[in-house]
């Protein structure tokens, strides 16, 4: 340990300020507090700080997405070989997921940490640790046929107009996996929907079994075609974005933020609360046989609820800051979700845009819970 | 009987090294610092110069927009040296004893039959005014105004503060003096906050004229701030003083015996104190004065020996003033602990690092809630935009949004600020935030920005 801090002491110089690769001292400040916990001492107010920091936070986040993406990479084996009828064992399908998704995450951060870098060393800013967890969102919420390069443009586009052009991390609008997720949706939307998007394959025209549908459970139901058991569903057999279908790893990693209590549970909570008690009142009053008379519950194990709820509405950057915002905020993503997978005939998902949408809002709840903090200290003033 | 407010959210922080109630030392220093720096928004004069002799409570600075504001020397002896910083800036006036505890001639009126005016002017001429501080901004208190009432904390509840009601149990009778004289200036009433663990047995429950409340919760329930915001809190336009219990003691020992005594207990305390205990000494004592406090250790995977940080007062608000520094003038407290200044191999990704403590649970100290820490000045981790929310909110028992409020003044909003609460808190209110902050941000310093704003904004 010792001879490596010798070594980054040693070159230190040249990358400092005034030193020959003076210009690089944000990527070297990056390695530099990758490698080492800095030696920077307390110098105004409190003299003892929390040990935790933002890379701390967002490495628990990336642990939390461990099994999502594990569980993704068996299936994509597993969806490949149900599409193709083909004999292949556990390893082989976990290998076969492995050659379609690594490279998704190694263009994500790839593509992104590179712009990272270079924004942060334009503006003179240390590099920020939240597109390590951003750069495994992405993948996870893209189909698998998706070519590689509309991948890498996606990213840059998420990176550059998502994220940057507000001023970085921190400053963002909207959740900056989502605009790339929304980016490519809308830019080249015959690889992000359809029947052949999910499975990887299929949009080669490699073989496909006579009478097997490649679609999403989303758009079956849409569609009034039967869809998978609930129990399916919920341990992610099912055709998705990589790493969205398997309700069950997807809570696994919600089990690790709450525990931790990096991600918000109100606004976990809210979320599942409010997409299932708007599905519950829709079967009410639907006529039967219909999408809308399908049992609530299972909207909260198809598409991207529960990974949406879990890792993307509770970006704490993009979500309501205040607590009381969190519950509304969340309640209303749950609603828009369902309102539009049942009553938009456009798409069959609606996670990603009720996210955005809600994202767009977020201020505006804040604004009215702390405006009505102020009229309580007025009001206070008047009693008195 | 008195009420009892709850207060579920805040931090007490496990920091090793609480102070054993007895006092093992007292020391009557050779010499004394008194520091501007000690009473917020005071624009110093220098009214001695090196070489003066002066009594204690002989006037040294004064208030360049309000002469009558004074601050006198603890001590009698000689101006030793007059410590000026960059641009000229005065530190310090470092003054030595001569050992003859003169005394400056006060002549002190009967409380009970005093009127208001005699009491303010003759806090004033002693010295003693600036004990005193007004909410909002916490700055010494205009004497033309008369305050809605007069707020005092009876327990502090900051990491390993002094217990006082150990350090106050000699004092009653001053206590009491002082409280008489006190409850001339407000019509408001003296309230005085006691923690509900100990309130019968307080001997500050005794106390005469005063409206007693009780508190229940973690650190920063003892912040007279935390405690006027849920008795009566500060609305726009409205002032209320408050003081520290100290203070009333020095008060009340001017009356009883026309004295400028600022003799004090001080709690030495720290990961780094030898034999954390507390000392009597005077406000201005010198650091070496308490050299043997200090824990000598060696830095394990190296040689060379582990610095420690002198800091006056608690690890939350206090100043690092350095080995040879000086005790300031409000504060009951010194506390040593380890600088930070190592670099720590993939700190960040170690999964348990039990020597480490947080309040977030990705780290597994909540495991061990009894367990005290070697906390050090490391700030672990680089400053960054703020990113997590609700964190503040878990130590700021008010109804104050803190993330809102920061950022307001962040923005110099003075509009927002003030809706947003900013008469209600000084620096160390919002302090805890600033340990828990993830983000790294300097939360103090940006509050302070934010009432020197409002001061400018107001006047």
């Amino acid at each position: 340990m010792k001879a490596l801090r010798n070594f980054v002491d040693k070159i230190k110089p040249t990358f400092s300020k005034g030193g020959k690769l003076g210009f690089l001292h944000s990527t070297f400040d990056a390695f530099e507090t990758f490698l080492f916990v800095p030696n920077t001492v307390t110098k105004k107010g409190a003299h003892i700080r929390d040990s935790i920091d933002l890379k701390r936070t967002m490495t628990i986040v990336i642990i939390a997405l461990v099994p999502a993406l594990l569980f993704g990479i068996w299936n994509t084996g597993y969806q490949h070989n149900l599409a193709t009828e083909g004999d292949m064992t556990f390893m082989q399908m976990v290998l076969h997921g492995l050659i379609k998704v690594l490279p998704m995450v190694i263009i994500s951060y790839g593509v992104g940490l590179g712009i990272e870098f270079a924004s942060a060393q334009i503006r003179g800013h240390e590099v920020n640790e939240g597109y390590l967890v951003t750069g495994m969102l992405i993948p996870l919420i893209m189909p698998v046929g998706l070519p590689l390069w509309m991948l890498a443009l996606s990213v840059a586009f998420a990176v550059i107009v998502g994220k940057e052009v507000f001023g970085g991390t921190g400053m963002n609008i909207w959740n900056p996996a989502l605009v790339a997720r929304a980016f490519a949706f809308f830019a080249y939307p015959s690889y992000m929907s359809g029947d052949k998007a999910w499975i990887s394959g299929l949009l080669k025209g490699e073989g496909i079994v006579d009478g097997f549908s490649g679609a999403t459970p989303l758009a079956n139901a849409q569609a009034g075609l039967e869809i998978p058991s609930f129990q399916d569903m919920f341990l992610g057999l099912i055709p998705g974005s990589v790493g969205e279908t398997s309700t069950l790893a997807v809570l696994l990693g919600a089990i690790i933020l709450l525990y931790t209590g990096i991600a918000s549970w109100k606004i976990m909570v809210s979320v599942f609360a409010g997409g299932l008690f708007t599905a519950l009142f829709i079967n009410m009053i639907a006529p039967p046989d219909t999408y809308m008379a399908l049992p609530a519950w299972n909207h909260l194990v198809m598409g991207g609820f529960a990974f949406g709820a879990v890792f993307m509405a509770t970006d704490p950057v993009t979500a309501s800051q205040t607590e009381r915002g969190k519950w509304i905020y969340g309640f209303l993503i749950g609603f828009l979700v369902i309102i539009i997978r049942l009553f938009n005939p456009g798409y069959p998902e609606g996670m990603m845009l009720a996210i955005l949408l809600m994202n767009t809002f977020a201020p505006t709840i804040d604004y009215v819970v702390v405006q009505r903090n102020i009229k309580r200290r007025l009001n206070r003033a008047i009693i008195k | 009987m008195s009420d009892h407010i709850r207060l579920r959210r805040g931090l007490d922080i496990p920091l090793k090294g609480e102070a054993k109630t007895q006092i093992t030392k007292t020391i009557s220093p050779d010499s004394v610092a008194v520091k501007p720096a000690d009473y917020k928004a005071l624009n110093a004069r220098l009214l001695v110069k090196e070489g003066d002799k002066v009594k204690a409570g002989t006037p040294v600075l004064s208030d360049k927009k309000s002469p009558y504001i004074k601050i006198c020397s603890p001590i009698s002896g000689t101006v030793a040296q007059i410590v000026r910083g960059e641009k000229r800036r005065l530190l310090e006036i470092i003054i030595e004893s001569d050992n003859n505890n003169e005394q400056e001639e006060i002549t002190v009126p009967n409380p009970k039959s005093a009127s208001r005016e005699e009491i303010i002017e003759t806090l004033l001429n002693s010295g003693l005014w600036a004990c005193l501080k007004q909410r909002p901004y916490g700055t010494i208190p205009d004497p033309g105004i008369e305050p809605k009432a007069i707020f005092i904390s009876g327990f502090d509840t900051a990491p390993l503060a002094p217990n006082l009601d150990f350090t106050l149990k000699g004092e009653i009778e001053s206590l009491q003096s002082g409280i008489d004289v006190l409850s001339k200036l407000s019509q408001g009433g003296i309230h005085i906050s006691l923690h509900a663990s100990n309130y019968a047995s307080s001997p500050m429950h005794r106390l005469d004229k005063v409206i007693i409340h009780s508190f229940d919760g973690k650190h920063p329930a003892g912040n007279v701030g935390v405690q006027i915001h849920h008795i009566s809190p500060v609305n726009k336009g409205e002032t209320v003083w408050t003081l520290d219990m100290q203070c009333v003691v020095y008060i009340g020992r001017l009356f009883l015996k026309g004295v400028y005594d600022l003799r004090k207990i001080v709690a030495v305390t720290g990961p780094r104190a030898k034999h954390p205990a507390y000392i009597e000494t005077l406000p201005g004592m010198n650091f070496k004065e308490i050299k043997g406090f200090a824990d000598i250790q060696k830095r394990e995977e190296y040689s060379e020996e582990l610095p420690i940080r002198y800091i006056s007062g608690n690890v939350l608000t206090g100043d690092n003033v350095g080995a040879n520094g000086h005790l300031g003038f409000f504060h009951n407290q010194v506390t040593l602990i380890s600088e930070g200044n190592y670099y720590e191999m993939l700190g960040w990704v170690k999964p348990f690092r039990l020597r480490k403590f947080s309040i977030s649970r990705s780290y597994f100290s909540w495991l061990f809630p009894k367990k005290k820490y070697s906390l050090d000045t490391n700030v672990n981790g680089g400053e960054r935009a703020l990113v997590m929310t609700g964190v503040y909110e878990k130590v700021t028992p008010m109804d104050i949004y803190p993330m809102h409020l920061i950022k307001a003044i962040l923005a110099e909003d003075v509009d927002k600020m003030e809706q947003l609460g900013i008469y209600e808190v000084i620096e160390e209110d919002l302090a805890l935030c600033e340990f828990v902050c993830p983000s790294k941000t300097e939360i103090q310093e940006i509050v302070s920005n934010g009432i020197q704003l409002m001061i400018k904004e107001m006047s």
